[in-house]
């Protein structure tokens, strides 16, 4: 069942063509590598995916529905989420005010006033979601900057994973984590998958792609150059597809060292 | 790394900043200061000085509470003096030019504040010019247009309902003070337990993450700024009250004092981090200094001169702590 379906996406900044017509189509449970070269438009067509970005033409359908017109708050309700490679983390506030940023319970002050925010909710549910990502954090309650790389990582997850998306789009998750953490990143990836969830995984790291994806879309200058099944291709095809042909082996090779 | 225990001071810090939302170095301050006047002057320390510093805050304690805000979300407001003498021009010109009932000019002292925060906030987030260009413009605009509608003079002869909002004393205690510190109470709880409040801050932290949040970015900056400009407008319309003029030289410098106020009291100048609390304390800590200044017959030049050490120093101490704190 197709999840995601993107067709014709088609993004400039002014003069700069970013994205010429991109189609992608994403099922529920499948897990998608998103690879290219440096500015070959991945960040870019992730966040028109997400509504950071509204693409000039083309179509996107999430769950049989249009959003092309939805905003991020709209289609973070539908079930989009993304973790932003910058992770994106209002560094100066707490844990459960990360993970439930602009999505606060709230409750009646004194029966009367409404939107007050449920603190004691949020950081219930946020000590439940952080224990259940098998992490440990100094304390929930201290600012998120004042917390490891891969502590911030862990509450950025935590944020995309809280309110059941049906989609996790990952931007490089394991470009700045330790061996350990990036294998419990890679099972989290599976864990996903096996509850039905989908993602798109953008990394440059080819060997975290080749072992956790179903299908490889090579991104080049602006438009899906090449739809890979990951179990019949191999590094050196992939590498090959996103430097555009020639004698690749040498660099194949290199990046299978990893 | 950040696994030693934390010394006892340093856990009380925590506590006051995560349950009441100030830093507590600003509560030392204001207690020292405030021994320290006790000790200079036998005036000080009186209920009657007490309420009288209370009165002086509360319309520069209104208008800190709105840098507050603004500066919690990552903005500046620098047209906040103009806006509250334009404010209660506009105020004093309903009331007494046009005759018009009172009920209207207590309107117009908002309405005017706010449509120029309004102002100020669409060309923040539509224009894109800078909130420190936008609200540096908006302090001559404002200032020359309560000139303009003033004729250059105040404005006397304001009715007695007016009046009583700026001399009135229920119970007691005067009415600017009753009305600071319902409008101190509402916003603190806004800011600190409320959705908006935490989106403001967020903002001011982070702008890509709200963005990535799903906050309405842009929307919320004008929400802010419109906020920030209504409440100059009430802090102009407590001014003009008490002085029982619609003077538009009124609140020259003020926002100096209110972003000074802000600052004290724990506000980072970049945004992301503030509470009205914290606020109120700082706006104390300026009216226990210009108080105790004037008890002690120090010049207002000098003390003119104070508020601005006051705010480097300020500053200075925050970039000191946090540069400290990142620092793991």
């Amino acid at each position: 069942m197709t999840l995601l379906s993107l067709r014709g996406i088609r993004k400039s900044f002014g003069a700069v063509d970013v994205l010429h017509g991109v189609d992608l189509s994403v099922a529920a449970g499948e897990v998608v590598g998103l690879v290219g070269d440096n500015g070959a438009g991945k960040s870019t067509l992730m966040k028109t995916i997400t509504g950071i970005y509204r693409a000039d033409t083309g179509s996107i359908e999430f769950d049989g529905k249009d959003i092309l017109a939805l905003d991020p708050g709209q289609r973070r309700r539908l079930g989009i989420e993304m973790i932003y490679q910058d992770l994106s983390l209002a560094k100066q506030q707490d844990v459960a005010s990360n993970i439930f940023l602009g999505r606060e319970p709230t409750k009646r002050l004194l029966g009367l006033f409404p939107g007050f925010v449920d603190k004691s909710e949020m950081d219930r549910q946020a000590a439940r979601m952080i224990e259940r990502l098998g992490a440990h954090l100094p304390s929930i309650n201290r600012s998120v900057g004042s917390f490891s790389g891969g502590q911030q990582q862990t509450v950025a997850i935590a944020r995309a994973l809280t309110f059941n998306p049906k989609l996790v789009i990952m931007d490089e998750p394991t470009a700045a984590l330790a061996v350990r953490e990036v294998q419990s990143v890679l099972d989290l990836i599976r864990r996903l998958k096996s509850e039905g969830i989908a993602v798109i995984l953008i990394s440059h790291r080819l060997n975290d792609v080749l072992s956790v994806t179903d299908r490889i879309v090579v991104l080049r200058h602006g438009r899906a150059d090449a739809d890979l099944v990951t179990v019949n291709t191999n590094m050196n095809e992939v590498v090959s597809r996103i430097v555009g042909g020639g004698d690749t082996a040498a660099a194949a090779a290199h990046e299978q060292r990893g | 790394m950040a696994s030693e225990q934390p010394g006892f001071w340093a856990r009380v810090q925590r506590a006051s900043v995560e349950r009441l939302h100030i830093r507590l170095e600003s509560l030392v301050v204001l207690l020292a200061l405030s021994t320290a006047m006790a000790l200079l002057s036998p005036f000080f320390l009186s209920l009657s000085n007490f309420l009288n510093i209370l009165l002086a805050t509360s319309t520069i304690g209104v208008l800190a509470i709105a840098a507050t805000f603004v500066i919690g979300s990552g903005g500046l407001d620098l047209s906040l003096g103009s806006v509250m003498g334009l404010a209660g021009v506009a105020g004093a010109f309903v009331a007494v030019t046009l005759g018009w009932p009172s009920v209207l000019a207590v309107i117009a002292c908002i309405l005017a504040g706010g449509i120029a925060g309004y102002i100020n906030g669409q060309l923040v987030t539509r224009a894109f010019v800078p909130a420190f260009i936008v609200t540096l413009g908006m302090l001559g605009l404002a200032r020359g247009l309560a000139l303009v509608i003033s004729k250059g003079r105040a404005i006397y002869g304001l009715p007695p309902e007016i009046v009583y909002i700026g001399q009135g004393r229920p119970f007691g205690i005067p009415m600017p003070v009753i009305i600071f510190v319902l409008t101190a109470i509402v916003a603190h709880a806004v800011l600190a337990y409320t959705r908006f409040g935490r989106h403001t801050l967020a903002l001011g932290d982070s702008e890509g993450a709200a963005r990535a949040a799903g906050i309405r970015v842009e929307h919320h900056r004008r929400i802010i700024y419109t906020l920030s400009g209504a409440l100059a407008g009430l802090a102009g319309l407590l001014f003009t009250a008490r002085v029982n003029a619609g003077d538009p030289t009124a609140g020259i410098n003020y926002e100096l004092t209110a972003i000074t106020a802000a600052i004290i009291g724990g506000t980072n100048l970049f945004g992301g981090r503030a509470s009205i609390l914290g606020t109120m304390i700082g706006a104390l800590i300026m009216g226990v200094l210009q108080n105790g200044l004037t008890l002690l017959a120090v010049q207002s030049y000098y003390q003119q001169m104070a508020i601005g050490a006051v705010l480097i120093l300020a500053v200075f101490i925050d970039q000191y702590q946090v540069r400290k704190e990142s620092r793991v």
